[in-house]
């Protein structure tokens, strides 16, 4: 696994108190891995921070899962 | 008119975490004052305060996991954690944990806070200067609202009923108490889950109110000799946090099911100084008119009345209140008993009314008046007794509480054993 998809991981399993194995390609934030609305933002944001990157709100709202995310963020770095 | 009683508890306070381990700590003259270590205070005239101790959750101490997840608890403020401990452990305690949906729909919250998330609100504020508004939590904001208690409460235990929230500086607690009981003695609700929290030990909160010259600030070195209401050498108030929350339930209907009744509110009364923002009236009218109102609704007279929690924050304002209650007791004066708990737990804001509402109960159950430590030098010769330094064994069958709060908003509550 890439060092941005293990990164990735860490931010979802820390800021929605999931175990790792969860967190795989496929796993919907909101339909596999416990969070709502506030809690994706609250991803977004982690992201941005992690990463140093800036993600738009219409490009947030395509990120549903972790492979979108990690996705995202390998094309914006 | 309905009669609403309390049948749980549930506390959080400087002594410990739990109401039984708070109560017996407080009847042994225990203070919870000591330096500050949730910040670095160093630079503030006051350093010390009453914080709630933190711990692995043995020996009393608050152990934040216990209460909420940490991915929860990362949401929001500790006053909201404070008085999420608070509220299950009351609920616990009452037993009322309802499926059915009728009874959920029955039930409802007020818990309210004096200031809030105050913590949180100054540290986003540097947060937005600092890192710019993309940076601000979505949480922020559901983390820091006074009513957030009563709507975590709410979804925790699905409780459908009234959701509402108190804010009346030091009077919150007292007042969500006696709205909550006017709530199921008008048919609102059934059940009412009420009370206060606080979490205002940060350095904004230390700063705000040393800037009013409220706080105590000249005993550092030996900070559980601070809070000292009605000693001549008193100085301010010391800042306490934590949450008191009770169980208020229609008489019939905690009756009808086996319910523990702790107490009656008997009666409630409310008023306003129309005087000064931060300090009472020299002749103590506010305070004066709430207690009589409290007392007129109980329908009891001074001379019923066997012990007195006061308000007394070991300010200037104490002798104010006490020659308040003296001139509403009468003759009577020299038969009760009265005290002020926060000298062992200095000032919790907008939780002080519940927690001190829980000790009239508690004093009421076990017939014992907690001490006033500290009160070495009366500042005046009181009528009343003040149980100086050591609790009181005696009759209370009915006991009041006082708070009063900035902006002049009084709440005095009459609690009495349960007859038939």
């Amino acid at each position: 696994m890439s060092d941005i998809a293990d990164r990735v991981k860490k931010i979802v399993v820390e800021h929605l108190s999931v175990e790792e194995e969860k967190v795989t390609e496929n796993a919907s934030f909101i339909d596999d891995l416990g969070a709502d609305s506030l809690d994706t933002v609250e991803l977004v944001m982690a992201f941005e921070e992690e990463f140093g990157i800036e993600i738009p709100d219409d490009a947030a709202e395509t990120i549903q899962t972790f492979g979108d995310a990690v996705k995202f963020i390998k094309e914006a770095s | 008119m309905r009669r609403v009683v309390v049948t749980g508890l549930g506390m959080v306070s400087p002594l410990a975490c739990g109401v039984d381990e708070t109560w017996s700590r407080l009847l042994e003259g225990q203070s919870g004052a000591g330096p500050i270590t949730k910040f670095d205070a160093s630079h503030l005239a006051t350093t010390y305060a009453c914080e709630v101790p933190l711990g692995d959750g043995s020996g009393g101490t608050f152990n934040p996991d216990d209460w909420m997840a940490p991915k929860d608890r990362r949401k929001v403020d500790d006053f909201i954690l404070y008085g999420m401990a608070a509220a299950e452990q009351a609920v616990t305690d009452a037993g009322w944990t309802p499926e059915d949906e009728a009874d959920r729909l029955r039930t409802g919250v007020m818990i309210g806070s004096g200031i809030g998330g105050l913590s949180s609100i100054a540290d986003t504020a540097v947060l937005l200067k600092e890192k710019g508004p993309r940076r601000v939590s979505p949480f922020f904001i559901p983390g820091s609202l006074i009513n957030l208690i009563s709507g975590q409460v709410s979804i925790r235990y699905g409780f459908k009923g009234p959701n509402h929230a108190v804010v009346t500086a030091c009077s919150t607690g007292a007042h969500a108490i006696g709205d909550a009981a006017r709530l199921i003695q008008w048919g609102d609700a059934e059940v009412m889950i009420a009370g206060g929290a606080e979490a205002a030990i940060c350095e904004i909160g230390i700063a705000g109110f040393n800037a009013c010259k409220a706080l105590s600030t000249k005993r550092p070195d030996d900070p559980q000799k601070a809070s000292r209401p009605y000693d001549a050498d008193r100085d301010g108030f010391v800042m306490g946090e934590g949450a008191g929350v009770v169980v208020l339930e229609e008489y019939e209907h905690a009756k009808a099911r086996g319910a523990k009744i702790y107490a009656e509110v008997l009666g409630y009364g409310l008023s306003g100084d129309a005087y000064h923002i931060t300090a009472p009236s020299e002749d103590g009218d506010g305070g004066f008119r709430s207690m009589q109102a409290a007392l007129e609704r109980a329908g009891v007279d001074p001379k019923d009345i066997d012990y007195i929690n006061a308000h007394g924050t070991s300010t200037m304002a104490d002798t104010i209140e006490l020659g308040a209650v003296e001139r509403l007791m009468g003759d009577a004066a020299s038969g009760a008993t009265m005290s002020s708990t926060k000298s062992s737990i200095g000032h919790l804001l907008g939780a002080a009314g519940a927690v001190e509402a829980i000790f009239c109960i508690l004093a009421i159950r076990d017939q014992v008046a907690p001490p006033t430590i500290n009160l070495d030098n009366p500042a005046v010769e009181p009528v009343l007794d003040l149980a100086p330094n050591a609790k009181r064994a005696r009759k209370i069958d009915v006991a009041l509480s006082n708070s009063f709060g900035f902006g002049g908003t009084n709440a005095s509550l009459v609690l009495g054993k349960v007859s038939d």
